[in-house]
C-alpha cells in the first residue's frame, strides 16, 4: 500500500507539461461521436458481462417454452408452429430487450458523467444515438442465439442465410427506432424500477396482441383491428416473409416507413428533453 | 490558525487598497465600473472581438435567476468574473453555488436574466461555450464501469483526437495526476482522491479556456485536497480561468483572487478576501484575563474605550471585540492594567473568513453589513 501510495503522488514537472495548453484538435464530426458513444456501451459490457443475461436467458426461455407449450395445440406439431412462430418470437424478444436502452439511459442520467457529455462540444444527439448503436449489438447477440437455437429445433428458413439476414436487419432497424420511445420516457420517469413498469404496461400488449402467436382471424373481430394497426404485427408478417421468401415491397416498406415515423417523433422529443433536463 | 490570519493580515497591509478604502463596498463598486468599461471596449471592438483576442470578461451575468418548483435556487445573480486567476463561490450548502455553475456551464436555462461565458450567451450559443468550458462536478463526472484510462480515452476521441493521439494524451494526463498505476482499474474502485483527480484530468484533455469546479475538495483528506489545490494553481499559471465553488471558507482564503459569498440564492458580498475581511471591521480584538471574576469588569472596560460590544466567549476568561478604530487598542490596554485586571492575552488580528462569513449570513440580505458601512 506504501509503494503504491508514492507512486500516486502527481508529479509537479509533468503537471506542468500536462496542463500546458494543448492544440485543440479539430472537432469530432456526429459519426465519430456517435460511433465512440457506441464503443463506451460496448465497453461497459465488456466490463459487466452480466447485464447480457437478459439478452442471452429471455430468447431461449421464450423460445423453448412457446414452441413446446402451444406448438401441438395450435399447428398440429412443434415443427410446423416453428416456422410460423420463431420470426414471431425473435421480434418479440429483441422488442422487449428495447426497454434496457431507457433504463441504462435513466441510470446514466443520475450520473455525473451525463452532465460531463452534456458540456461537451459534441452533435449532441450523439449520446443517445451512441448508446443505441451499442444496443443493436445485444440486439444482435439475442437474434443470434434465437436462431441458432431455432435451426437445431428444426427451423428451415425457405428464404435462405439472406432472407433471415434481411429480416434480422430490418428487426434492428426498427429495434432502433422504437428505442426513442424508451429514451424519452427515460428523461420522465424518475427511477428505472418505475420505467421498467410502464414499458411492460406498453410492450405487453403490443407484443401478445399481434400476430405472433396465433392467427388473428380466430380473435373476435375488435381485437382483430387492433392486430390489423399493430406494428408489432406487422414487423412479423414482415420477417415472416422474408425469411420464408414471400415477402413483398409493401409489407417491408411498412416498417420501414413506422420506423421513420417512430424517429421523427420520439427523436426530437428525446433530444428536447435531453436539452432541457435539470 | 491565529498565525494563519496574522500572515494574510500583513499581505493585506502591503495591499493599500484593502485598507485605505473605508468599506469593501466601494471596491467592489469600483471593480463593476471597470468592469462595465471593459465591456464597453469590447462592444466597440465589434462583434467578432472574442475570436482573436480573449475577452477580458470570463464571466458576466446580468439578473440572473433559476427556479426549482417553488424554490428560488438563484435569486438575481450579477457576477462579473475576469480571465485569468480564480473566482470563489462561497456559500452554505444549498446556497445556490451549483446552480449558478450549471447554469453557465450550459447544464440549466436560465429563467431569467443572462450570462455570457466569454461574451458568448450560455442559451442562444451554448455550442460556442461548452467549446471554452469544462466542468468537474460535485459528484464524479467520470463513467464508473470505465477504467481510468477508458474514460480519458473516451473524452479525448469525443474531443476530436485520433485513436493514437487520445492514448497518448491519456498517458500523459495519468502521469501527471498520479494515476498510471491505477489507469487499467474500473473507476469504481478508486479512492476518493484519485477519483477526484481522473475527474479533473477528465475535464482538462482539453485545455479550457474556463474551468468549473464543484466542491472540488469536499470529502478529501488534507493530503488530497493540497494535491488538488497544486493542480488547480498549475491551471491558473497556464491561463486557465477557474471558477470553483467551496463550502471551505479556508479553501476560498488560500486560492481565490476575489470572492462572491452567496446566500439564499443571492449575492451577499464580493470581494478579495481582504475586502471582505475588512468590511466587518479592521480587525478583531481576543483578550484573555487571568481571573474569570475579573471578566465582566474588563468587558465594560473595553467596551467603553473602544465603543464597540464585547463578546463573552466560552471560554470564562476570553473575550473579544470588533474594532472599527485601531488607534484606541493601546489606550484600551492601558485601561486595563490601570484597572489592575491582570491580562494574559491581548492580540489584535484580521477577522477570519469564518467571522466574515458569519456576519454575512446572519443579517438578511437587504441589510448586510457590507452596504450599510458603506454607506457611512
Amino acid at each position: 500500500m506504501s509503494d503504491e501510495r508514492t507512486a500516486a503522488e502527481p508529479d509537479a514537472e509533468a503537471l506542468r507539461a500536462a496542463v500546458s495548453n494543448q492544440p485543440r484538435p479539430p472537432r469530432a464530426n456526429a459519426l465519430s461521436t456517435s460511433l465512440t458513444f457506441g464503443w463506451r456501451a460496448l465497453l461497459k459490457i465488456k466490463h459487466v458481462p452480466e447485464q447480457l443475461f437478459d439478452v442471452t436467458a429471455f430468447p431461449i426461455m421464450f423460445l423453448l417454452l412457446f414452441t413446446y407449450l402451444f406448438g401441438g395445440a395450435l399447428a398440429g406439431s412443434t415443427s410446423a408452429y416453428l416456422q410460423e412462430l420463431l420470426p414471431g418470437i425473435l421480434a418479440m424478444t429483441v422488442v422487449f430487450i428495447t426497454i434496457y436502452t431507457g433504463v441504462t439511459l435513466n441510470d446514466d442520467i443520475d450520473e455525473g458523467v451525463f452532465d460531463r457529455f452534456r458540456t461537451l462540444p459534441v452533435w449532441q444527439p450523439s449520446v443517445v444515438v451512441g448508446a443505441l448503436l451499442g444496443d443493436a449489438v445485444r440486439y444482435t447477440i439475442a437474434s443470434t442465439i434465437v436462431i441458432v437455437l431455432g435451426l437445431l429445433l428444426g427451423f428451415r428458413p425457405e428464404g435462405g442465410a439472406v432472407g433471415v439476414l434481411a429480416a434480422v436487419a430490418l428487426l434492428l432497424v426498427f429495434s432502433f427506432s422504437l428505442s426513442w420511445i424508451w429514451t424519452a420516457l427515460g428523461f420522465v420517469v424518475r427511477s428505472p424500477e418505475s420505467l421498467m413498469g410502464v414499458s411492460m404496461l406498453l410492450l405487453f400488449p403490443l407484443t401478445f396482441v399481434s400476430n405472433v402467436f396465433v392467427d388473428p382471424e380466430t380473435m373476435p373481430g375488435w381485437l382483430e383491428a387492433f392486430v390489423a394497426v399493430n406494428p408489432v404485427s406487422h414487423l412479423v408478417t414482415a420477417m415472416r416473409g422474408l425469411m420464408h421468401g414471400t415477402a413483398t415491397v409493401g409489407e417491408v416498406g411498412i416498417v420501414l416507413l413506422m420506423s421513420a415515423a417512430l424517429v421523427a417523433v420520439f427523436g426530437p422529443v428525446t433530444m428536447y428533453l435531453f436539452r432541457t433536463h435539470q | 490558525m491565529t498565525e494563519r490570519w496574522s500572515t494574510s493580515s500583513a499581505t493585506d497591509l502591503a495591499e493599500p487598497s484593502s485598507l485605505e478604502g473605508p468599506s469593501s463596498t466601494e471596491e467592489s463598486r469600483t471593480s463593476v465600473a471597470s468592469a462595465d468599461g471593459t465591456r464597453d471596449r469590447l462592444e466597440s471592438a465589434g462583434a467578432d472581438g472574442n475570436r482573436d483576442g480573449k475577452a477580458t470578461l470570463a464571466v458576466e451575468t446580468e439578473g440572473l435567476v433559476k427556479h426549482f418548483g417553488e424554490t428560488k435556487a438563484v435569486d438575481g445573480v450579477d457576477l462579473t468574473i475576469p480571465a485569468g486567476g480564480i473566482y470563489g463561490l462561497l456559500g452554505p450548502n444549498g446556497a445556490g453555488k451549483t446552480t449558478v455553475i450549471r447554469l453557465l456551464a450550459t447544464l440549466l436555462r436560465p429563467d431569467a436574466g443572462t450570462a455570457r461565458v466569454f461574451g458568448h450567451d450560455v442559451v442562444t450559443d451554448a455550442d460556442a461555450v461548452r467549446s471554452r468550458v469544462s466542468m468537474t462536478g460535485q459528484f464524479a463526472s467520470v463513467d464508473e464501469d470505465l477504467t481510468g484510462r477508458e474514460n480519458l480515452v473516451l473524452l479525448a476521441r469525443l474531443l476530436g483526437y485520433s485513436r493514437a493521439q487520445a492514448k497518448a494524451r491519456a498517458t500523459e494526463l495519468l502521469e501527471a495526476f498520479g494515476l498510471t498505476e491505477a489507469a487499467p482499474r474500473q473507476v469504481k474502485t478508486y479512492s476518493g482522491g484519485m477519483r477526484r483527480r481522473l475527474d479533473i484530468a477528465a475535464s482538462i484533455v482539453v485545455t479550457p479556456e474556463l474551468l468549473f469546479l464543484d466542491e472540488p475538495t469536499t470529502g478529501l483528506d488534507p493530503r488530497n485536497r493540497t494535491q488538488v489545490w497544486e493542480i488547480i494553481r498549475a491551471l491558473v499559471a497556464n491561463g486557465t480561468t477557474v471558477v470553483l465553488t467551496t463550502q471551505y471558507l479556508e479553501e476560498a482564503d488560500q486560492l481565490a483572487d476575489r470572492i462572491a459569498v452567496i446566500d439564499a440564492g443571492q449575492i451577499i458580498a464580493e470581494g478579495t478576501p481582504g475586502d471582505l475581511k475588512a468590511s466587518i471591521g479592521s480587525g478583531i480584538l481576543n483578550v484573555r484575563v487571568h481571573d474569570p471574576d475579573q471578566r465582566e469588569e474588563a468587558s465594560r472596560a473595553l467596551s467603553r474605550i473602544l465603543d464597540v460590544p464585547v463578546d463573552l466567549e466560552a471560554d470564562p476568561t476570553a473575550l473579544s471585540a470588533h474594532v472599527t478604530e485601531t488607534d484606541r487598542i493601546a489606550h484600551a490596554f492601558v485601561e486595563l492594567s490601570q484597572s489592575g485586571i491582570e491580562v494574559t492575552e491581548f492580540a489584535l488580528g484580521q477577522p477570519s473568513l469564518d467571522e466574515v462569513f458569519l456576519a454575512l449570513t446572519d443579517q438578511p440580505a437587504d441589510e448586510n453589513a457590507v452596504p450599510e458601512e458603506g454607506s457611512r
